[in-house]
C-alpha cells in the first residue's frame, strides 16, 4: 500500500523548515512576534511529520529502508535524490526535529546580543534542513550537500551571536570542518570511481555501495578511502586529536547554538561512521578499528582530564563531550551489533543530556552574567529548581543507571570484551578497563562542577542578586528533555528495539565472527537491492 | 625543402626580441622588440605551412599581423598616456602594480 | 504464593512514594513524611509476608521435593545433594534487546533475598519513624523523606535482582542516594566534600563492578553459549570447566574491587567515616545496616564466582579473606582514637564489614550472611542511640570528650539500649553478635584458615575494648556538655534552622539541658535492641533455623561448595575463649577509665566485673594489658595507623585527585593549547607568512615578470628535453 504520505513524508520533514526560513525572511524585522510564531509553527509542523513518520514506521522491519523515495537528480554522475529511513536514522531524525522545537521555545525571550530574531531563527531553520536531510539521505552527494548546509548557519550563529572571542571560534570551527569535508568529498569520489557495484556500475547510492561492501577495491585503496572518511567524520565527532575546535566553538556559541552543536551536529560524524564508513568499507574498517578504539579511549581519559582543569562551566561541559563521544566511538570501534546499538543510544542520550546541561549553563550565565566556576556557588539556594535540574543532569551525564546516559556507556564498554571482526581481544579488553576508569573521572569532574555551582552559599558578589528561577519558557523547553532522559533510562528498549535489527543487518553484518555474541536466529535482513533502485540501474550503464 | 634555415632565422629574430623586451628600458623599444618576436613566430608559421603544403600557416600569419598591428596601436597609446602622466617612458618607473 | 510471586511490589512501593513525595510532599499536612512511612510500612508488611511464606516453603520441603517447571529448567545444572530442595521464586520480563540478546529485569526470591528484604524494610521503617523527631523542622524535611524513599526502593531493587545488571543499577542508585543524603546539609563545604568523597571512592570500586558484571555476562556465555547476566545461570556456570579459571579469577578480582569500595574495605574505607557528615538516621540506615553491606550481599549472591575464582576451598590465604582480615584490625584500631561518637561507630562498622568479607573469604557463607543480619540490628541501634544522644543530650554535637559524659542519668532509655547494642557488638553471650561472630570464627578454624581465626579473635577483643570506651565517655563520668564553660556553639545549629511551622518553640527550649528523647526516638531503639538480643538465637546450635531457612538449597546455586553443606559445628571452647576475650577487654578499658579500683562496675555488669577480676587477679596481666596493649593500641599503634590513614591513604586519594587535576591542567595548557592547538594555529600562520613572502616577488615591474616568464619557459622546455 503506497500512499501519498509514504512518498512525501521525508521530503516534507526536510524541506518544511526551508519554506519556513523563506517565510521568516519575508516578514519585516519589526514583526518579531510573527517571526517567532512562524518559526515555532514551522518546527512544530516538522516535528508533527516526524512523529507521523514514527507512527507509520513498521517496527517489525526496522532493518528495511522505509518511506523510500528515489528520483533522478544528477544523471551525469548517476546521483539520485534518494531519501529513506530505517532503524538507524529514525532515532536521530526524531531527536533532531525534537530538539529544534525546544530550541525555538527556549529562544523566545533569550535572544543573545545583537538580538535580531529574524536572522537567528531563519538560520536555525536552515540548520534544521541540513540536520534532518543528513539523517535521511541515502545518496552520498545528497548526504554531502546536507552535511555542508549545516556548516554555514552554525558559522554565522557563532560568529554573530557568540561570546567575546566569537570570530576566532567561528572561523576555527568552519575551517576545521571544511578541511574534513574536503577529504570526505574526495573519499566519496574515490568510492564512486573505484567501487564497481555488480550490475549497476559506478554509483553514489549508499544502499548499493553498502551491499557491494567495497567489492573490487584493492586493500590499500580501501584503507586510504576509509582514512579520508575517518578524518571527515572524526573532526565532526570530534575525536582526539581533532577536537580542539569544539571547546572554543561551544564556549563562544550562543546557548541554542551550543545545544544544537552538542545534541545534533556532533552526531552527524558518528552517524557517518555507522551509515557510511563501516558498511561501505568493512575490510578497511577492520584495520582501522583498533586505532579508532585507541583514539576513543584516549579521548575518554583526555576529555576528563581536560574538564578537571577548566574554570568555565560551559567549557567544562564542552570538554565532557569529548569524553562522552569517546564512549560512542568506542562502541562503534568494536564492530559489534551490541556496541553500535550502544553508540546510537549514546548519541541520543548525549544529545539530550549535554544539550540540557548547555541549556542550564546558558541560564546560569543569563542570571549571573558569568560562568566562572570560582565565582559561582549556592545555585541550589538561590534558584533551587534550576539547581536540582543541574544535579539531575549531572547524574544523568555521569552515567547513572536508570537514566539515559548509562545505556550508552555500559553496553559500549561491554561490547569491548569481545569485539567483532576478529579484532584483538586483549587490546580491546585493555580499552574496556581504561573506559571504566573514565567513568570514575567523569563522576569526578561532573560532581566537582555541581559542587562548585550548586552547593555551598552564594559568593558575596551575588549574595543579594535577584536570581530568577526556572521561567515558564524554560520549563516548556526543558521538561520534555528531562522526561525523555528518565524514560529512556527506564525503558532503554525504546531505542534498542528500533536500532537492533537495523544495526545487525546494515552495519555489523560483515563483522560477525564466532567469538562475538551470535545474532538472534529470528533476525531477517532485507535482500540485496537488486531491484530496489531500478532507476539507478537504468541510468548507471 | 630547406626548413632548418627558416627556423634558425626565426629563432634568431625571436631571441633578439626577447633580449629587447628584457633589456631595453624605453617602452617604445620594448614594443618594437615584441614586434620582432612576432615576426619570428610568423616566419615559423609560414615555413611550417609551406613544409606541410598547407596554407593554414599563412592564414595564421595574417591573423597575427592584424592583431600585432592592433596591439602596437594600443601599446603606443598606453605609452603615450604613461609619458604624459609620468613624463618618462622608462619602464623602471612604472611599478604601480607592485604587490 | 502471593507474597513471593509479587515481591516486585516491595521495591515498587517506595519508588512510587519517592515520586509522590517529590511532586506533592511539600503541600501535604506532614510534609511528605506520612507517605514515606506508609509506603515503607507497606513494604515491610509485604516483606514479612514473603519471609513467612518462604519459611513455610522451606519447612514444607521434605527431601526430594518434586521440581516444578522452574526446577526442570535449572534442575539439570547440578546434581541434588539428597537434601530437600527449595527452589527460588523467579520471575522476569524482557527489559530490552540488544545484539540479539534479551536482557531481563526480574526477581530472584530465595532465602538470602527474603532475609535482606526483611532487614532493609524493618530498619528503613524504624529510621523513617525516628526521623520524624530527629529531622523535625529541618529545612529540607520533605526532600529528606523523598531521598529515604528512593534509597529504600533502590536497595530493595538491588536485593531482589535476578541478574547482575539489575544489581548494578540498584547499586549505583543507592550510591547516589548516599551522596544526596551525606550532602544533605550542603551549605557547609565539609558536608559536600564528604558526599563527593563517598561517591567517588565507591565509584572507584565500581570500576570493578562495571568490568566484573561485564565478565559475568561472558562467563555465562562461555558455559552455555548465550550471554546472560542471570545470577542462577552465573552461579552454575562458575564451576563449569568450559569457562576457564582465568576468566573466573578476573571476574572475582573485579567484583572484589567493587566490594572493597562499597563495603568500606581496606584500603578504600576512608570514605565511610567522612560519610558521617550526613544526618544520623542516614548513617544508621545507609552507612551501617544496608547500603554498605551491599558489597557483602554481592559476595554472597554470586558466591561461586569468588569460591572458584579465589580457590577458597583450598584454605591458607586468599585475597578476599586477607582484605577482610586487614580491615577487621585496621577498623578496630582506628576506632580507639576517635572523639566523635559517630566516627567510633563508623570505624566499628568498617571492622565488622571486614568480618563479613573475611567470613566469605574463609568459606563461611552462612556465617557471613548471619553476621550481616545481626550486625544490621545492633549497629543501627547504636547509631540511632548516638543520634538520640546528640539530639537531646549534647546540644547537637557528636564529640564525646567535650559535650558528653554522665548522660546515663538523663537518658536512661537511650543508655540501656546503647549498652545492649554495645554488648551485642562485642559478642557477649547470649546476645546476637556472639552467635554470628562465633560462627565466623568456628568456620575459619574448621576450613583451615587458622590465621584468620586469630585475626577474628584479636578483632573481637578490640571491638569490646573500643565500645566500652565509647560507652564510658558518653554515658559515665561527669557531664561536660552545654553548661560547661568551654561549650561552643556548633555549626549543627544551622541544621535546625526553622523554615516552617513544624519547628516548635518547645523544641528550642529543650535544647539547653540534657533530657531523654521522646518516644518517636526511643521506640525504634527498643525494637532494635530487641532484635539485637534475640536475632542470634535463630542459629542456636542444633536449632540452626537461620541456616535452614536462608541458605540456598537448590542445585544450581552452590552445590559444588562443600563447606556450605557442612558448616563447622559449634565449638564450645572457642565460644568461651572469645567471650572471655571480649569481657577481658571490657574490664581492662573500664579499669583504665575509672582508675585501679573500678567502683560499682560489678553492680551494673557482674560478668564484666568478674571477667576483669579474673584477668587482674588470676593472671596478673593488667599491667601488660593496660600499659602495653591498651596503651599501645590506643597510643602509638592506633595513632600510627590513623596517621597512616590520614596522611598516606587519604593523601594518596587527595593527591591522586590533585595529581589528576595537575595532569589535567598540564594536558590542557601545554599539550592541548600549545601542542595540538599550536599545530593547527601554526598551519594558519604558515599560510599567512608564506603568502607574505611570495608577495614580495610581485615587484610591479613589467620586465621582471617577463623575465620570470621566460625563465619558466626555459626551465620547462629544458625539463621536457631532458625527460623525453
Amino acid at each position: 500500500m503506497h500512499t501519498w504520505f509514504d512518498s512525501w513524508a521525508l521530503t516534507l520533514v526536510v524541506f518544511i523548515p526551508a519554506i519556513g526560513a523563506v517565510i521568516t525572511m519575508l516578514i519585516p524585522r519589526e514583526e518579531e512576534e510573527a517571526i517567532k510564531w512562524t518559526a515555532l509553527l514551522t518546527t512544530l509542523a516538522t516535528l508533527g511529520f516526524t512523529i507521523a513518520t514514527v507512527a507509520k514506521f513498521d517496527f517489525d522491519k526496522t532493518s528495511t529502508l522505509q518511506f523510500s523515495v528515489t528520483k533522478n537528480w544528477i544523471d551525469v554522475i548517476n546521483s539520485h535524490y534518494h531519501v529513506a529511513v530505517d532503524g538507524i536514522s529514525l532515532p536521530m531524525l526524531a531527536l533532531s526535529s525534537f530538539i529544534t522545537v525546544l530550541c525555538v521555545i527556549y529562544s523566545w525571550n533569550h535572544f543573545p546580543e545583537p538580538h535580531n530574531p529574524k536572522a537567528f531563527l531563519a538560520l536555525l531553520l536552515i540548520l534544521e534542513v541540513g540536520m534532518n536531510g543528513t539523517f535521511v539521505a541515502q545518496d552520498l552527494i545528497l548526504f554531502f550537500i546536507f552535511f555542508e548546509i549545516v556548516l554555514l548557519p552554525m558559522f554565522f550563529m557563532i560568529g554573530v551571536w557568540g561570546g567575546p572571542n566569537r570570530e576566532y571560534a567561528s572561523i576555527k570551527f568552519f575551517l576545521f570542518t571544511l578541511f574534513g569535508s574536503a577529504l570526505m568529498l574526495l573519499s566519496f569520489l574515490a568510492l564512486y570511481f573505484k567501487v564497481d557495484v555488480p550490475g549497476v556500475g559506478h554509483t553514489f547510492d549508499m544502499v548499493l555501495l553498502s551491499h557491494a561492501a567495497g567489492a573490487g577495491l584493492v586493500k590499500s585503496t580501501g584503507l586510504i578511502i576509509f582514512g579520508g572518511l575517518f578524518v571527515g567524520f572524526a573532526i565532526k565527532v570530534p575525536m582526539f586529536p581533532f577536537h580542539t575546535w569544539l571547546p572554543d566553538a561551544h564556549t563562544e556559541a550562543p546557548t541554542v547554538g551550543s545545544v544544537l552543536l552538542a545534541a545534533i551536529l556532533l552526531k552527524l560524524g558518528t552517524y557517518g561512521f555507522i551509515r557510511i564508513a563501516l558498511p561501505i568499507l568493512p575490510e578497511a574498517a577492520k584495520s582501522w578499528a583498533p586505532w579508532i578504539g585507541l583514539l576513543s579511549v584516549i579521548g575518554i581519559i583526555y576529555g576528563a582530564l581536560g574538564c578537571l582543569a577548566q574554570k568555565d562551566m560551559k567549557r567544562l561541559i564542552a570538554f565532557s563531550s569529548v569524553a562522552h563521544m569517546g564512549f560512542v566511538m568506542l562502541g562503534i570501534s568494536t564492530l559489534t551489533t551490541f556496541g553500535i546499538n550502544a553508540a546510537i543510544f549514546g548519541m541520543v542520550a548525549h544529545g539530550l543530556i549535554t544539550g540540557m546541561l548547555f541549556f542550564v549553563a546558558g541560564s546560569v550565565q543569563h542570571n549571573y552574567g558569568t560562568r566562572e566556576l570560582s565565582r559561582l556557588g549556592g545555585l541550589l539556594k538561590q534558584a533551587p529548581k534550576m539547581g536540582w535540574i543541574l544535579g539531575f543532569c549531572v547524574m544523568a551525564s555521569l552515567g547513572l543507571p536508570g537514566l539515559a546516559g548509562f545505556w550508552g556507556e555500559f553496553p559500549a564498554v561491554l561490547s569491548t570484551f569481545n569485539p567483532g571482526g576478529n579484532l584483538s581481544q586483549p587490546l580491546f579488553r585493555t580499552y574496556m578497563v581504561v573506559a571504566a576508569i573514565g567513568t570514575v573521572l567523569a563522576a569526578g569532574y561532573l560532581l566537582w562542577m555541581l559542587q562548585k555551582v550548586a552547593f555551598g552559599v552564594p559568593k558575596a558578589e551575588f549574595a543579594d542578586a535577584h536570581i530568577h528561577d526556572v521561567s515558564s519558557f524554560e520549563w516548556t523547553a526543558w521538561v520534555p528533555i528531562l522526561l525523555l532522559i528518565v524514560a529512556l533510562g527506564i525503558f532503554p528498549n525504546i531505542i534498542f528495539r528500533v536500532t537492533d535489527d537495523a544495526v545487525a543487518c546494515q552495519t555489523a553484518a560483515p563483522f560477525v565472527s564466532k567469538t562475538t555474541t551470535p545474532v538472534s536466529p529470528s533476525l531477517k535482513c532485507p535482500a540485496a537491492p537488486a531491484t530496489a533502485v531500478v532507476t539507478a540501474k537504468r541510468s548507471g550503464g | 625543402m630547406l626548413l632548418n634555415e627558416f627556423l634558425i632565422l626565426a629563432a634568431f629574430l625571436f631571441c633578439t626580441g626577447v633580449y629587447g623586451v628584457l633589456a631595453r628600458k624605453h617602452a617604445v623599444l620594448v614594443l618594437m622588440s615584441v614586434e620582432l618576436m612576432l615576426a619570428g613566430v610568423n616566419l615559423n608559421l609560414v615555413a611550417f605551412g609551406a613544409f606541410h603544403h598547407s596554407n593554414i600557416g599563412q592564414v595564421f600569419a595574417l591573423f597575427v599581423l592584424t592583431i600585432a598591428a592592433a596591439e602596437v596601436g594600443i601599446g603606443l597609446a598606453i605609452v603615450l598616456l604613461i609619458y604624459r602622466n609620468l613624463h618618462s617612458a622608462d619602464l623602471d618607473d612604472v611599478d604601480t602594480m607592485k604587490g | 504464593m502471593f507474597f513471593l510471586d509479587r515481591a516486585w511490589l516491595i521495591p515498587l512501593i517506595p519508588a512510587l512514594s519517592f515520586v509522590v513525595i517529590l511532586l506533592f510532599g511539600k503541600r501535604m499536612p506532614r510534609h511528605g513524611s506520612e507517605v514515606g512511612i506508609f509506603s515503607v510500612g507497606a513494604s515491610f508488611v509485604l516483606a514479612c509476608g514473603a519471609l513467612i511464606r518462604w519459611i513455610t516453603r522451606v519447612q514444607d520441603a521434605k527431601g526430594g521435593t518434586a521440581l516444578g517447571a522452574l526446577g526442570r529448567s535449572i534442575g539439570h545444572l547440578g546434581a541434588g545433594s539428597g537434601e530437600a530442595q527449595v527452589l527460588p521464586v523467579l520471575h522476569h520480563l524482557t527489559w530490552f534487546q540488544n545484539g540479539g540478546v534479551r536482557l531481563t529485569v526480574g526477581i530472584q526470591i530465595d532465602g538470602l533475598a527474603v532475609m535482606m528484604m526483611f532487614v532493609v524494610t524493618l530498619i528503613s521503617l524504624l529510621v523513617h519513624v525516628y526521623s520524624l523527631e530527629y529531622m523535625r523542622g529541618d529545612r529540607r524535611f520533605t526532600y529528606f523523606y523523598a531521598a529515604l524513599s528512593l534509597f529504600t526502593a533502590s536497595m530493595l531493587l538491588l536485593v531482589v535482582a535476578d541478574n547482575t545488571l539489575q544489581l548494578l543499577v540498584g547499586w549505583e542508585l543507592v550510591g547516589v542516594c548516599s551522596f544526596m543524603l551525606i550532602g544533605h546539609w550542603w551549605e557547609e563545604k565539609p558536608n559536600s566534600d564528604a558526599a563527593l568523597k563517598a561517591f567517588l571512592t565507591t565509584r572507584t570500586g565500581d570500576i570493578g563492578l562495571l568490568t566484573g558484571v561485564i565478565m559475568t555476562f561472558f562467563v555465562v556465555q562461555r558455559a552455555t553459549g548465550v550471554g546472560s547476566f542471570n545470577i542462577v545461570a552465573l552461579n552454575s556456570a562458575a564451576s563449569n570447566p568450559k569457562v576457564g579459571h582465568t576468566l573466573i579469577l578476573w571476574c572475582a578480582a573485579a567484583l572484589m574491587l567493587a566490594i572493597v569500595g562499597k563495603s568500606g574495605q581496606f584500603p578504600l574505607h576512608t570514605w565511610l567515616p567522612d560519610a558521617m557528615a550526613g544526618p544520623t538516621p542516614v548513617s544508621a540506615l545507609i552507612h551501617a545496616a544496608t547500603m554498605v553491606v551491599a558489597g557483602v550481599y554481592l559476595g554472597a549472591r554470586v558466591y561461586p564466582v569468588f569460591f572458584n575464582g579465589f580457590s577458597i576451598g583450598a584454605g591458607g590465604i586468599n585475597p578476599m579473606a586477607a582484605i577482610g582480615g586487614i580491615t577487621v584490625l585496621i577498623g578496630a584500631a582506628l576506632a580507639f582514637v576517635q572523639d566523635d561518637i559517630k566516627k567510633v561507630l563508623a570505624y566499628s562498622t568498617i571492622s565488622q564489614l571486614g568480618y563479613m568479607v573475611m567470613a566469605l573469604g574463609v568459606g563461611a557463607w552462612t556465617a557471613a550472611v548471619f553476621h550481616l543480619f545481626t550486625h544490621a540490628f545492633f549497629k543501627a541501634d547504636l547509631f540511632l542511640g548516638a543520634g538520640s544522644v546528640s539530639h537531646s543530650g549534647s546540644h547537637h554535637s557528636f564529640d564525646m570528650k567535650t559535650d558528653m559524659g554522665g548522660l546515663r542519668k538523663y537518658m536512661p532509655q537511650t543508655y540501656k539500649t546503647f549498652v545492649i547494642g554495645t554488648l551485642a557488638l562485642s559478642g557477649i553471650f547470649p546476645l546476637a553478635g556472639f552467635w554470628s561472630k562465633d560462627e565466623i570464627l568456628a568456620n575459619a578454624g574448621h576450613n583451615d584458615y587458622k590465621l584468620f581465626l586469630v585475626v577474628g579473635l584479636v578483632g573481637a577483643f578490640m571491638t569490646a575494648a573500643y565500645m566500652t570506651r565509647c560507652v564510658y565517655l558518653t554515658f559515665h563520668g561527669e557531664y561536660r556538655g552545654a553548661h560547661a564553660p568551654h561549650a561552643v556553639p556548633h555549626v549543627d545549629e544551622a541544621e535546625h534552622d526553622p523554615i516552617d511551622t513544624m519547628a516548635s518553640v518547645e523544641h528550642d527550649a529543650e535544647v539547653h539541658s540534657p533530657h531523654e528523647s521522646n518516644r518517636l526516638i526511643t521506640t525504634p531503639l527498643w525494637v532494635l535492641s530487641f532484635f539485637a538480643v534475640v536475632a542470634g538465637f535463630l542459629n542456636f546450635p542444633h536449632f540452626d533455623k537461620f541456616e535452614k531457612w536462608f541458605q540456598p538449597r537448590y542445585p544450581a546455586a552452590f552445590a559444588e561448595i562443600p563447606t556450605l553443606a557442612n558448616p563447622a559445628a559449634f565449638n564450645i571452647f572457642l565460644a568461651i575463649g572469645s567471650v572471655a576475650l571480649a569481657l577481658g577487654a571490657i574490664g581492662i578499658v573500664w579499669a583504665y577509665y575509672t582508675g585501679k579500683l573500678p567502683q560499682g562496675l560489678s553492680e551494673r555488669n557482674a560478668l564484666a566485673g568478674k571477667g576483669k577480676r579474673f584477668l587482674v587477679n588470676k593472671y596478673n596481666l593488667d599491667y601488660l594489658y593496660e600499659q602495653v596493649i591498651v596503651g599501645g593500641i590506643k597510643g602509638p599503634i592506633a595513632a600510627g595507623v590513623y596517621w597512616f590513614n590520614q596522611n598516606v591513604i587519604d593523601n594518596v586519594l587527595n593527591y591522586t585527585g590533585k595529581g589528576a587535576q595537575a595532569l589535567g591542567r598540564f594536558t590542557y595548557n601545554v599539550i592541548d593549547q600549545k601542542g595540538v592547538d599550536g599545530i593547527v594555529n601554526g598551519l594558519g600562520t604558515l599560510t599567512g607568512d608564506s603568502g607574505g613572502e611570495v608577495s614580495k616577488l610581485q615587484t610591479g615591474r613589467l620586465q621582471f615578470y617577463a623575465l620570470m616568464l621566460v625563465a619558466a619557459v626555459v626551465i620547462f622546455a629544458g625539463a621536457l628535453w631532458i625527460f623525453t
